[in-house]
Parts: structure tokens; C-alpha cells; sequence
């Protein structure tokens, strides 16, 4: 632990939350692991109410839920730093909640409302808050991968310590994009962390029709970088791989792959009949839900107890009532804006017609030959 | 002042933002030791070294995603794509990424690109002699700008780095050796030349010739074998930006001349001369004598045979017959 400048004012108010308790792991306090439930509770009640408001029309265009998945990102977000660079795929609302977004305003974009993350042009795909370094949900499947190392270049350049966490589908790695990533970020020893959240699909393509090998870390070994699977569907498991990823990404030592190992219990997406594999699989999977398999751990752990648990999934239920609630509310985008943020700069032409005028003497040289070309 | 070839002028435009920015870097194809593929970085890896001027893996697309994620991360980074032909792989990352998150994320934050790139021809067959600058400019959220001149390429290229947002600025592989007078580089703004301006480069009362690029130089050549043999008196204008087109010059040259004739080098269909007619009609419908002729493309992949090539290009000839076309 660093220790405190010396002319910081004494903490005497400041209530100590670590209980140290021997019997956790990695050094996690009960504060950290309450703190992990909730977030992964907050995520799964969120977006059950995302789907019944996409049910009553509510929410348009495609849904994609994280239910099944909650553990990767609380895991790994848990682990790294708050302000290290979040990139994240359409599967996007568990990114944003996990970085702490308000889940009122990440409703409110899924309605398309006016405080809407994104104040509704981006809608559920494409949430994002620049001012956590939470750089969005990318629709466009790989195409975030380069643009995590370009960050990453940018952190290594400036010298700045933050890192980069990019995550995406099995379905990306058959994407070229994905490879030209995945090389960059190894060639230049970049900062990122590339979490490849392995659900045996890409939309209804199984593993097995979409790749050649049914390990992704396979996949990025090739480019020399360390690559490690871990269970996707334990918080722990996450957040320990991630932090060791996050020390070898901070302390200089390059891009780190990590595949967790996940399932969505949901279709695709809203629209997804899920007809591509049998309800028996998505049972078994059930049985590995992250929520009730972390909840027991804190019970054992002495955490908190099951009646905590309980009141925890109260709270987080009456906060998303508020959040549809608000978001319900919340006025539409004004349509008579509907052409603000095409640009940062906007372009007057009137204005620049006013440049000045010169000759066009100089401009009549020569044709030049046709021959020049290098390539 | 300095004469300077169009090349130098880019060259001489990314070194003086360079020097005067930290923040600026450079990556492409063999644009280090090899100097770019047209000579334009020849020499600046020497001065800047391998963190300024990048040497990257032949992956377009991968390129300019992670100059979005440069610029995002605070960087300007200015992305060189050896020709427009393979700017195609890069697509995705220019239109979806590059264009679109100023505003899909609601104004959170912008892209501060530029994604350098050439057009051009001279015998390279029907995959290396292509133009896409139509497709380009059909994307709001993007800047399209293509100058003629090195005056202009040093100007422009100064206002795209400064640019908050994406810039994609098409070069000519046939204008690098042509030579033009400059403003010697201090790096000072009121260098910059104004993106979305054009340029009535020779003032005329008979007819308007609109230009941009290579086809500039054709339209002045039109212009001059016009007045010395027909008498008739051409207005040219350099478009220079293509996104956003500057409108107002165009519209007040054809209240004056009546007449218009567009100059381009990209395919008859869906070029972007189809897109500035329909415009214009718009705009001058009553004000025009004659309709709107093209200059264009003919829609055939470019061959490579010498003869073949030369009956595709798009001439002063053909600028010649079109104003002809109209008196
Ligand atoms: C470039 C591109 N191609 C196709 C699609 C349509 N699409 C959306 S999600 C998806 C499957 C992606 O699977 P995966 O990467 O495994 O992520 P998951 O949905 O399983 O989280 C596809 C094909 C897209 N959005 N982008
Ligand atoms: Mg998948």
C-alpha cells in the first residue's frame, strides 16, 4: 500500500469498511465482495427489465442481454483500475454498470431518451461514458479490437499508466480485424488486456462451425502474447486472472489474452428463437449461474449472511423500478436536434467563401507524364 | 514564398505539425526506411524516430482503427494508406468507426484522424487505378478534401491535423511532381487553408468549369485552349473539399455564367459528379442556360494496356467538347 502524503489531513472521520478476514482470497475485503454481488445482481435485474420493456415496446432494435455472463465484467473491472480504458462489444450493459454508468441514464438510452448515456443516438449497443473511460459498446463485431491497441499505444506513448480492457465475443476471432488487433497490440507491446469471452456461439454459429480450434487463446499465442482461459462463470476466477493480466499489461511487459469461459442463458438477442441448441445445455449451464455460486460463497465466507443476500437483491430491484421509472420519464430527443454532433467542428461554407481569391497562373504547369506510380 | 512539388508540400506540412505538436504521429505501410511509396515520408523517421512515424503490419483496416484509438486516447494521429484502392479494406473502420462516434455517442467525444490516402493511375490495371472519393463524401461525419496544388495540399493538410475530426485527404500520385509557389513553413494557423472552402482559381463570364484534384489542372488547360479558339471565357473553380462542398462559391459563379460543367475522375455512376449535379440543379435550376455536363469516368475498370488507359481517362479534351457541347 502506498502510504499517504504527509500533509494529508488526518482520516479521523473515515470509517474503516476492511474487515481483514483471513478466509477470503486474493485479498478481497467483504466489502469488495458484497460490492461484486450487487453489481453482477444489478446487471441480471437491469436487464430483465430491459427485456420486459423491450416486450412492451419500450426498447427498439436489438437487445442483446448479458444474463449468464455477469461474471466477466464485475470480475475484471473489479480487478482493474477505475480509470483504465473499458471497450466493449453490443453486449454492452454489464460493461457499463460494472464501471459504475447510472443505471438510470443507461435505461434511459435504451428508451431512447433524452438523458440517455448517449442521449439516444447510440441506443443499448452502443453505450458510453468518456468521463469513466468507459469507451462504449462496438456493433460492428471486432472493430473495437484495434481501436483498444490504438489506446493502448496512446497510454504508452503519453506515458501514462492506465490500461486497456477490450473485450469481445469467440465470434470475433474469425474476423480479420481481430488478427490485425491482436498483432499490433504484440509487435508494439501495448497495454491491453484482450478478454474473449468464449459463450460457444456467435449469434447461431456453435463453436464448432465457427472456428477451427475451440480454444480462442490458441488463437492468440500465435502472436507471442501470454494467453490464459479461466471460468467465466466464477467472479474469483475472473478477477484473479485479471489482475495477474492487468500487473503484466501495467508493468510494461505487453498485451495479455484472457478467454473466459461463459454462457449467455438468453437467446442472441431478443429476436433469437434459439433454435441452434437444446434446452438441456442451457439447464446444465444454470446450474454454474455466477450469481447464486458467488452468493454461497459469501454465505460461507461470512460475507454476509443469506438474509443480506436477499435484501441486496431487494435494493437493487427497487433502484431498477426507479430506473424504468425514470427513464419513462425522461423527455424525448428533440427532433429539431437530430443534426447536433455530426461534427465536433461544424462547417460554415458562407464563411469560408469569404477566403481570398489569387491567381491560377502557377497552376498551369505541364501535364504530368503518366508513368509516376510505386506501387 | 518557395516553389515547392506537391510532394514536398505534404512532406513539409506533416514535419512542421510534428515539430510543433507532440501529439502528432505518423503510421503506415513501409513509410519509414522505404520513405512511402510516393516518397512523401522520406526522411521524417530519421528526424522523429519509430514512436512518430510508425511502420505498420499491411492491415488497412487494422491501420485506422487504431489511429481512432490513438486519437481517442489523445493522440493526432495521421494514418497513411498507400492508395485509395486499399483504403476498400479499411471501409468499416473509416465509415463505422471514424464517422459515426462524435455522434452515436452523443458528443462525448470526437476523432481527431486523418487518413491520408492517393489516388491516381498510369498503368496499374483495374485494381490500383481507382478513385472512391463519391463513397467517402457520402458519409456525414466525415471531412473529404483533395487538393490540386501544393499550396493548397500544405494549407489543408495543416487545417485536417488541426481538424477535431476525421479527415480523408486524397492525394494524386500524378500531381506529386508538379511544383507550385508555397508559403515557406513556420507552421504558423494563418497557413492553414479553411476545409470547406473553395476557389475560383481563374475568373471567367461565359461558363463555370468546377474541378478538383488531377481534373483541376485538365479544367485550366479547357479553360485556356477555350478562350484562345472558341473566345469563350471559362470560370474555374477548385473544389478542393468535397465534404463539406462550399456551396455558395459555386452557386455565385453560375448566376454570373449561366453554364456548368463538372470535372471529375471518378465512374459516370454514382460518382460524385452525380451527386454535386443534382445539387446544383437544385440550387440553380433558374439560373442555368443549358443542362449541367459531365466530365466523368466511363463506367470500365481501368485496363492496363497503354492505348486501353488513355481512352478511359477523363482529358481536357473532353472539358473542351463539353463546353462546346453547351454554346
Ligand atoms: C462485422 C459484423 N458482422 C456481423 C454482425 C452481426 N452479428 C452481431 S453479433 C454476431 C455474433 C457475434 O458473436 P460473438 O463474437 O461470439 O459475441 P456474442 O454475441 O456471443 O457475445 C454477429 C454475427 C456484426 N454486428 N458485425
Ligand atoms: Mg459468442
Amino acid at each position: 500500500m502506498a502510504t499517504a502524503p504527509k500533509n494529508r489531513p488526518a482520516r479521523a472521520k473515515r470509517v474503516r469498511t476492511r474487515i481483514t478476514d483471513p478466509d477470503l482470497p486474493l485479498g478481497l475485503t467483504p466489502a469488495q465482495c458484497r460490492h461484486m454481488y450487487r453489481q453482477m445482481v444489478l446487471i441480471r435485474r437491469f436487464e430483465e427489465h430491459a427485456a420486459e420493456a423491450y416486450a412492451q415496446a419500450k426498447v427498439g432494435g436489438f437487445l442483446h442481454l448479458y444474463i449468464g455472463e455477469e461474471a466477466v465484467a464485475v470480475g475484471a473491472l473489479n480487478a482493474g483500475r477505475d480509470d483504465d480504458h473499458l471497450l466493449g462489444h453490443y453486449r454492452d450493459h454489464g460493461y457499463a454498470l460494472a464501471r459504475g454508468c447510472d443505471p438510470k441514464a443507461c435505461m434511459a438510452e435504451l428508451f431512447g431518451r433524452e438523458d440517455g448515456l448517449c442521449h439516444g443516438r447510440g441506443g443499448s449497443m452502443h453505450l458510453a461514458e468518456a468521463s469513466r473511460n468507459f469507451w462504449g459498446g462496438y456493433a460492428i463485431v471486432g472493430s473495437h479490437i484495434p481501436i483498444g491497441a490504438g489506446m493502448a499505444y496512446a497510454m504508452q506513448y503519453q506515458q501514462r499508466d492506465q490500461i486497456v480492457l477490450d473485450f469481445f465475443g469467440d465470434g470475433a476471432t474469425g474476423n480479420g480485424i481481430f488478427h490485425e488487433g491482436l498483432n499490433m497490440a504484440a509487435l508494439w507491446n501495448l497495454p491491453i488486456i484482450f478478454i474473449c469471452e468464449n459463450n460457444l456461439y456467435g449469434m447461431g454459429a456453435t463453436l464448432a462451425e465457427e472456428s477451427p480450434v475451440s480454444e480462442m487463446k490458441i488463437k492468440a499465442e500465435g502472436y507471442t502474447m501470454p494467453a490464459v482461459q479461466c471460468d467465466g462463470m466464477d467472479v474469483l476466477a475472473v478477477y484473479e486472472t485479471i489482475q495477474r493480466a492487468a500487473e503484466h499489461c501495467r508493468s510494461g511487459k505487453g498485451p495479455f489474452f484472457v478467454e473466459a469461459l461463459t454462457y449467455r442463458f438468453r437467446g442472441h438477442s431478443m429476436a433469437d428463437p434459439e433454435l441452434y441448441r437444446d434446452k438441456a445445455e442451457v439447464q446444465r449451464w444454470r446450474t454454474q449461474d455466477p450469481i447464486p455460486r458467488f452468493g454461497d460463497f459469501c454465505v460461507e465466507h461470512r460475507v454476509c449472511s443469506p438474509k443480506e443476500l436477499a435484501q441486496i437483491n431487494e435494493e437493487v430491484e427497487q433502484q431498477m423500478l426507479e430506473a424504468v421509472a425514470f427513464a419513462d420519464q425522461s423527455p424525448w430527443p428533440d427532433p429539431s436536434e437530430v443534426d447536433r454532433w455530426i461534427y465536433a467542428k461544424p462547417i460554415d461554407p458562407e464563411v469560408n467563401a469569404l477566403l481570398e481569391q489569387d491567381g491560377a497562373s502557377a497552376l498551369l504547369a505541364p501535364e504530368p507524364e503518366v508513368k509516376e506510380a510505386g506501387v | 514564398m518557395a516553389v515547392v512539388s506537391y510532394r514536398d508540400a505534404v512532406r513539409g506540412a506533416l514535419r512542421d505539425e510534428m515539430l510543433r505538436d507532440q501529439r502528432v504521429i505518423l503510421m503506415g505501410e513501409s513509410i519509414t526506411g522505404y520513405g512511402g511509396s510516393y516518397a512523401v515520408t522520406k526522411g521524417l523517421i530519421d528526424e522523429f524516430g519509430p514512436k512518430r512515424v510508425m511502420e505498420t503490419p499491411i492491415a488497412e483496416a487494422g491501420i485506422v482503427g487504431f489511429a481512432v484509438g490513438a486519437a481517442m486516447g489523445g493522440l493526432l494521429p495521421v494514418a497513411e494508406l498507400m492508395t485509395v484502392n486499399f483504403a476498400l479494406l479499411a471501409l468499416d473502420q473509416i465509415v463505422n468507426s471514424a464517422a459515426k462516434f462524435h455522434y452515436m455517442f452523443g458528443g462525448q467525444w470526437s476523432v481527431p484522424l486523418v487518413v491520408r490516402t492517393v489516388s491516381g493511375f498510369g498503368q496499374l490495371g483495374p485494381t490500383h487505378s481507382q478513385t472512391f472519393e463519391g463513397w467517402f463524401a457520402s458519409v456525414p461525419g466525415l471531412k473529404v478534401v483533395m487538393p490540386a496544388t501544393p499550396a493548397d495540399a500544405r494549407g489543408l493538410l495543416l487545417a485536417s491535423i488541426r481538424d477535431p475530426d476525421p479527415v480523408i485527404f486524397i492525394e494524386h500520385s500524378l500531381l506529386y511532381s508538379t511544383k507550385g509557389e508555397v508559403a515557406a513553413g513556420n507552421g504558423e494557423a494563418t497557413e492553414e487553408i479553411p476545409i470547406g472552402s473553395a476557389k475560383v482559381v481563374r475568373p471567367g463570364s461565359d461558363v463555370t468549369l468546377v474541378g478538383y484534384s488531377r481534373m483541376l489542372l485538365q479544367a485550366l488547360r479547357a479553360a485556356e485552349v477555350l478562350e484562345r479558339d472558341d473566345g469563350v471565357s471559362c470560370e474555374v473553380i477548385d473544389l478542393r473539399t468535397l465534404r463539406p462542398v462550399d456551396y455558395p462559391t459555386l452557386v455565385d459563379s453560375v448566376r454570373r455564367t449561366h453554364q456548368l460543367v463538372l470535372c471529375g475522375e471518378d465512374w459516370r455512376t454514382g460518382g460524385f459528379g452525380s451527386d454535386l449535379l443534382s445539387e446544383m440543379q437544385d440550387r440553380c435550376f433558374d439560373d442555368l442556360d443549358g443542362p449541367i455536363q459531365r466530365v466523368a469516368m466511363r463506367d470500365i475498370p481501368m485496363a492496363y494496356s497503354r492505348l486501353l488507359e488513355k481512352a478511359l481517362i477523363p482529358t481536357s479534351d473532353q472539358i473542351v467538347e463539353a463546353v462546346r457541347r453547351l454554346n
